[in-house]
């Protein structure tokens, strides 16, 4: 199977004028396409570095980046910009939806940057919040809806133009346990029958559990790069 | 992203926070309600200005003594006596000036009118009978004095509403005798009220012979002004010209610039009260222009508090693939929509301050004020916040559009 991501000598270091400060000291790794990676670390390992340089929303200070066969650390601002739009979906830890608007016009919204004809949106979206069970909100406007409902919908729309990845930051960090399975169901279901790559970032062991491998990180470092043994499975319940 | 969805995406900005963006446009339409408001009525001021002046027919022309002094060491171009009896005949000749029809010496001076207790100080207005033709004058009582009075320098008055009100009250004044400076006029005519807005006011006037005021009241033998009518407008050109050389040669003066007259047709008195109506209108329009670069500092200022609140909306766009250039539409199309919408509810405001103002003011004044929708004024008013909008607006959407995605998104 063909790698989606290619990571050579990735180094991110942010100077403040005195004194530099690295976050990520040269790491290495592939992830194969339809792969489902979590990569954990204490806070201040460089895991959220590492997920912006992944997600190409920053550029790193050295090394080299290939996102699926293209070499984006040449990229433009542009480039990357419909690079994000088209081929990768972000899900945040708070969520991010825009305030006072519904949940069809909120997963619309990366539709409104992409190239596709404005006739299919509305469809596009629709389907997007079937896949995450929320046909019967899409109405509501976010203040209406649960935390976990509120990811549902920010899956939805990182799913409405049909990525290749899905990067999720802490997705269940701001959730209850419950929500938070339904939530890692549904990623997990993305991986299995849509065959989505998932790179999640987490810092629960439970969470990184529905991932087949597991990035440990360290100091800016690749700790540990481990298969999971024993995945856990979605659950189904999540729709009803 | 295409125009129609940044403007979709500007539209719910605004209209989500839609007390603040009113507040926010505040000042520009009190910029340009300002603005909309000086160029309407210094346009109606004008049109009533010209409109009086083009009334004592464009085929007729000045002649004032002295000249218009070339600078402050010009003292000689002040003379008040330069027009004499021999420059009316010289004029009235037909061979130095062929397009003459008609010249009035008139002869302006002031004093106290009395009659038995009551007394009023009136401007005194030497003139001869062709001032009922030329100030198109009709007397509401008796009639204008004739040519005989001129010759025969009688002691006739034609006077004022004013004048007839402070002295008579409700009596008729007609062959009663009056006093002017000391001596007896009889009165033959009463004029009505011409109101306060007109450019002459011949209401506390009094009208009398200009050989009787020159010989009897005065003791000059000059002229204050001299009044030519030409047979047709297109005359008054080639006139003029006749008669600065003729007079020229009266004085014996070779060199224009020493010339002790001036010639002033009725073109040169409208362009020249244009010029000072709208010099003053446009300085109005510039001191109102303050209140619209106010406003727009206040735009700038809001824009760069929403830049700022809304970071986390841009970096999630940006995340979500929009470009550089898509955020940078976004906000200064929400700058420049907030600018215009300010700009077209000030010139509304504006037009319709106006035209309640020309409406008191024509009922006031009980003058001709017409109101004048500026054309200009709402071009010039919508151009200028659209662009107030861009230069505003341009640095903070440049700052949200410079955010980067990850920094927009961490930010708390």
């Amino acid at each position: 199977m063909t790698n989606i991501i290619e990571v050579k000598n990735l180094r991110k270091a942010y100077h403040d004028g005195i004194t530099e400060t690295v976050a990520l000291s040269g790491v290495s790794f592939d992830v194969r396409k339809g792969e489902f990676v979590a990569i954990m670390g204490p806070s201040g390992s460089g895991k959220s570095t590492l997920l912006h340089l992944l997600g190409l929303l920053d550029t790193p200070t050295s090394g080299h980046y290939s996102f699926n066969g293209k070499m984006v650390t040449s990229y433009s601002g542009d480039e990357l910009a419909r690079l994000r739009n088209k081929e990768i979906g972000f899900v945040f830890q708070s969520f991010n939806l825009l305030a006072r608007t519904t949940v069809l016009e909120n997963v619309k919204l990366p539709l409104v940057y992409s190239d596709v004809p404005e006739h299919e949106w509305d469809e596009r979206a629709t389907k997007a919040i079937e896949a995450v069970g929320l046909e019967h909100r899409i109405g509501h406007y976010q203040a209406e809806l649960s935390g976990g409902e509120r990811q549902r919908v920010a899956i939805a729309r990182a799913l409405v133009t049909n990525p290749e990845v899905i990067f999720a930051d802490e997705p269940t960090g701001n959730l209850d346990s419950k929500s938070g399975k339904i939530v890692m169901s549904i990623i997990q279901k993305l991986n299995e029958k849509d065959g989505k790559t998932v790179v999640l970032i987490t810092h629960e062991t439970s969470t990184a559990e529905h991932a087949e491998r597991i990035i440990r990180l360290m100091d800016g470092e690749i700790e540990s790069d481990i298969k999971v043994a024993k995945r856990l499975t979605a659950d189904d319940e999540y729709i009803k | 992203m295409n125009i129609k969805h940044t403007f979709t995406t500007s539209l719910t900005g605004l209209t989500t926070n839609r007390s603040r963006s009113a507040l926010t446009i505040l000042g520009i339409v009190i910029g340009i309600t300002a603005i909309m408001l000086v160029i309407s009525l210094g346009g109606g001021a004008q049109a009533l200005i010209l409109g009086q002046v083009q009334g004592l027919g464009t085929n007729t022309i000045a002649i004032i003594p002295g000249r218009e002094p070339t600078g402050p060491t010009d003292v000689s171009a002040l003379y008040s006596d330069s027009l004499k009896q021999k420059d009316l005949i010289a004029l009235q000749n037909k061979a130095n000036v062929p397009d003459l029809k008609s010249i009035m010496p008139t002869v302006i001076s002031g004093g106290t009118a009395a009659y038995d207790v009551n007394a009023y100080q009136v401007s005194i207005f030497g003139a001869s009978e062709l001032m009922a033709e030329i100030f198109d004058l009709h007397p509401d009582r008796g009639e204008f004095f004739t040519n005989d009075d001129v010759l025969s320098r009688n002691d006739v008055v034609v006077i004022g509403s004013k004048v007839v009100e402070h002295l008579f009250g409700n009596d008729n004044p007609i062959g009663q005798k009056i006093k002017i400076k000391g001596r007896n006029f009889k009165v033959i005519g009463t004029l009505p009220s011409t109101g306060g807005g007109s450019l002459f006011n011949f209401d506390s006037m009094t009208l009398i012979p200009y050989t009787t005021a020159q010989e009897y009241l005065l003791g000059i033998k000059y002229f204050s002004r001299l009044i030519i009518q030409t047979y047709t407008d297109a005359q008054v050109t080639v006139a003029a010209d006749d008669i600065a050389k003729t007079l020229r040669d009266s004085h014996n003066i070779t060199d224009p610039t020493k010339d002790d007259f001036t010639v002033q047709t009725q073109q040169d008195l409208a362009n020249r009260l244009g010029t000072i109506t709208s010099a003053l209108t446009w300085f109005l329009v510039a001191v109102a222009s303050i209140a619209l670069f106010v406003g727009g500092v206040g735009i700038m200022n809001i824009m760069l508090v929403s830049v700022t609140e809304r970071t986390r909306e841009i970096g999630l766009r940006k995340a979500l693939g929009a470009t550089d250039k898509d955020i940078l539409s976004q906000f200064l199309l929400e700058a420049v929509l907030l600018t215009a919408i300010g700009g077209l509810i000030g010139i509304i405001l504006g037009a319709l301050l106006a035209f309640v103002i020309a409406i008191g003011l024509s009922k006031g004044l009980g003058v001709n004020w017409q109101f004048i929708f500026p054309w200009s004024g709402a071009a010039l008013g919508l151009g200028v916040s659209a662009l107030i909008g861009l230069v505003f607006g341009g640095y903070p959407a440049k700052q949200a559009a410079k955010k980067s995605p990850i920094e927009a998104l961490r930010y708390e």
